[in-house]
């Protein structure tokens, strides 16, 4: 019973290994299928998405079932060995728990708190499940796995603000307008940053999208590709009387909108709250133009500060997350140590039964003729006595520490048996060991 | 006779869960998880409870509605204000709301709690009219809607420095959209503007029959006319210019300013005609 974790991710591995190295559609069920009958792997889940392509195992011997699994991965995507290996990462036992739970957990994420996952490892151990390439071990290490990142999520507030400048963005016009599927928006210029937050601006709903551009034809195919309307740039200003959110992104070198304009747009709109969003360096909004009453604007610099907050915050956050991480592999690692136990529980039972056994046939042999009544109170009395003194050692096997190894191991050797030991781990010590490549 | 009487009790109990509520509101500001708003939510609903417990057994002692003294009025009004903060939690989920709301409903149960309490068992004749019962409960109504108009115009202006300030940290992600915000306050003064109207024009026709003159230019009806002009100033110009957002909250905090010293100060301070509340 040996849990490993195999694998890459975004840190490790440049992104043309990562594609090499997916499973992806039938690939991935075939892959498990592989691994399912391998000698030494008993059970085997795949969790394979952009940034992290890892098979966790669960194996009889950690350093040749790792090599298995590192050469499986080579054979089946045919990379060279030597390449793949600067790439991959091998965690075995209490490592491998923290990895899986960090992994879960969005902890080990390139984008700290993402949500996305927790759901893609669910549906990973689902085609294990399917598959029934997972076992015991493997099952309870991905329910405990998805409850706390569920834990993390609920108890820390990781995934709650917004780390991106277009996810800000949405974010605060949220917070402005709550509702975004009544408001109209414009584009006023274009540019690539522009571009992707008005684009999760529109998939965030909002009613109308307008673009408009020096040049006309360039703000028709944008406006094509938004769904949207072009406006001409000479009267974008009219425009905007109706517009509630402005992305501005254009070359130009000064103030396209100050303060005078917006004051008369405001009039129009009876206040109507306004959010200006200027994207363009050098700005091409009148930062004085924030003072007005229910306008709000935020450049480029502003956003980033506010996406800066919020990654502070996430980090600290993780911190958290990772203390119950950490206490939630302890409990797991109990109850990994709690199964130890188990055959060296049988196998007391089964010796002391053997020998009772033994010794009472003898004795009624040598007593000769008795009473049924006589042989059952003989039988009572020799059931009671093995149990009473198999009660202490069993009651200590089964209360599950961190010390049940060593439990184990002394019973083993006090009773003289020899099934607990056999498929324990060699050497308690090099649980946990990480060899990274 | 009994030590404590039934109504005392139920009073007291009230003002007790009222206050912790206050509390776990307040510390909610800083650090706060949903269960800190849901633990309001069910204190701010038993007490609501034991304080209609209170009322009733007043009503069924007395005789008439007990709205006849200070003590009476400022709890009445609290009472009026917690049922509106239920009914609002309720349709709006905002969360936080009760920890603008139950500070003004302690502060008034806390104040209601020093005036003298004895039920009068002879009433003022003026006060033996059904006008009485409407006015009074107009009025409160009225008031209660002011009261919570206030509480999210705090709530508004603290967001509205956030998002100003582009500082988004501490309460910014629990508190409500400005524009949600701005609507709920917009709503409430809507709802208790015609409520004011309507006390007014019950407390005319009232004083008529039992002064036998409309208007006396009474302390409580002049500073009740400067609460409505406030009010109907709100609400004009909100419809012609567009005075939303940042004036509209200031406007509904000065308003509910002047409701409260309407009810209070116009009592302590100005004596007039209309002594009771």
């Amino acid at each position: 019973m040996n849990i490993i974790v195999i694998g890459l991710n975004h840190d490790t591995a440049p992104i043309d290994i990562r594609e090499k190295a997916s499973f992806n559609g039938p690939k991935l069920e075939e892959a498990i299928d592989i691994l399912k009958n391998s000698p030494g792997i008993k059970e085997n889940i795949i969790l394979s998405t952009c940034n992290r392509v890892e098979i966790y195992a669960n194996v009889t011997d950690i350093a040749s079932g790792s090599e298995r699994v590192k050469k499986f991965i080579a054979d089946f995507h045919r990379i060279p060995e030597d390449l793949l290996n600067k790439s991959l990462y091998v965690h075995s036992g209490e490592n491998a728990i923290t990895h899986v739970f960090r992994v879960a957990s969005s902890l080990d994420s390139m984008v700290v708190g993402e949500p996305q996952i927790l759901g893609q490892l669910k549906d990973a151990f689902d085609i294990a499940l399917k598959m029934k390439s997972s076992g015991v071990m493997l099952n309870k290490l991905m329910k405990k796995a998805i409850s706390v990142a569920k834990r993390v999520r609920t108890e820390t507030k990781i995934g709650e603000s917004a780390v991106s400048i277009s996810f800000a963005a949405v974010e605060l016009a949220k917070k402005i307008f709550e509702d975004l599927s009544t408001k109209a928006f414009m584009l006023i210029g274009a540019g690539e940053m522009a571009e992707l937050a008005a684009k999760h601006l529109i998939s965030n709903g909002v009613k109308d999208v307008l673009v408009t551009n020096r040049t006309f034809e360039r703000a028709e195919n944008l406006a094509r590709e938004f769904n949207g309307k072009a406006v001409e740039f000479d009267n974008f200003l009219p425009a905007l009387v109706h517009t509630d959110i402005v992305i501005c992104s254009t070359g130009a070198p000064n103030y396209i909108l100050v303060k005078d304009h917006v004051h008369k747009i405001m009039k129009q709109r009876k206040n109507k709250p306004m959010f200006l969003i200027d994207i363009s360096v050098p700005r091409n909004i009148d930062p004085e133009i924030n003072d007005i009453d229910n306008v709000y604007l935020y450049d480029i610099d502003n956003l980033h500060g506010v996406v800066n907050i919020n990654i502070e915050e996430r980090n600290k956050e993780a911190e958290k997350g990772e203390e119950i991480v950490d206490e939630e592999v302890e409990t797991f690692l109990k109850w990994q140590a709690s199964l130890n136990a188990v055959p060296a529980i049988v196998a007391l039972r089964d010796k002391a039964e053997a020998i009772r056994k033994e010794e009472l046939e003898n004795t009624l042999r040598k007593l000769g003729n008795l009473g049924e009544k006589d042989v059952k109170a003989i039988e009572a009395l020799t059931n009671s006595i093995v149990n009473k003194l198999i009660h202490f050692p069993t009651a200590a096997l089964k209360s599950a520490s961190e010390d049940t190894e060593v439990i184990v191991d002394i019973v083993s050797r006090i009773f003289d048996l020899n099934t607990g030991t056999k498929n324990k781990s060699e050497d308690p010590g090099d649980r946990g060991n990480d060899e990274k490549q | 006779m009994l030590p404590i009487k039934t109504e005392t009790l139920f009073f007291e109990l009230a003002l007790t869960l009222y206050f912790i509520a206050t509390i776990i509101g307040i510390i909610g500001l800083f650090k706060g998880k949903k269960d800190t708003f849901k633990s309001i939510l069910v204190l701010a609903i038993i007490g609501f409870i034991l304080h209609t417990a209170n009322i009733a057994v007043r009503y069924i002692e007395g005789g008439h509605i007990p709205i006849t003294n200070l003590h009476e009025g400022a709890s009445f009004f609290s009472w009026c204000i917690v049922a509106l903060f239920l009914l609002l939690e309720y349709r709006y989920k905002i969360g936080l709301l009760g920890s603008f709301i139950m500070p003004i409903v302690l502060v008034l149960m806390l104040s209601s709690s020093m005036f003298p309490r004895g039920i009068s068992p002879s009433l003022n004749p003026v006060l033996k009219s059904y006008w009485f019962g409407i006015h009074t409960i107009l009025a409160f109504l009225g008031d209660a809607a002011f009261a919570m108009a206030a509480g999210i115009g705090v709530m508004y202006l603290i967001q509205e420095r956030y998002v100003k300030s582009k500082h988004l940290s501490g309460l910014f992600q629990k508190l409500p959209s400005l524009q949600s915000l701005d609507e709920i306050n917009y709503r409430l003064i809507s709802l208790g503007f015609p409520l004011l109207t309507l006390a007014i024009i019950t407390g005319v026709i009232w004083a008529n029959t039992a002064w036998g003159t409309y208007w006396r230019w009474d302390p409580k009806e002049v500073w009740s006319l400067i609460t409505w002009l406030i009010y109907a100033l709100v609400l004009h110009l909100r419809l012609t210019v567009g005075w939303r957002g940042k004036k509209a909250a200031g406007l509904s905090i000065i308003g509910f300013i002047l409701v409260i010293f309407t009810f209070f100060g116009v009592n302590l301070l100005l004596k007039g005609l209309h002594a009771f509340v």
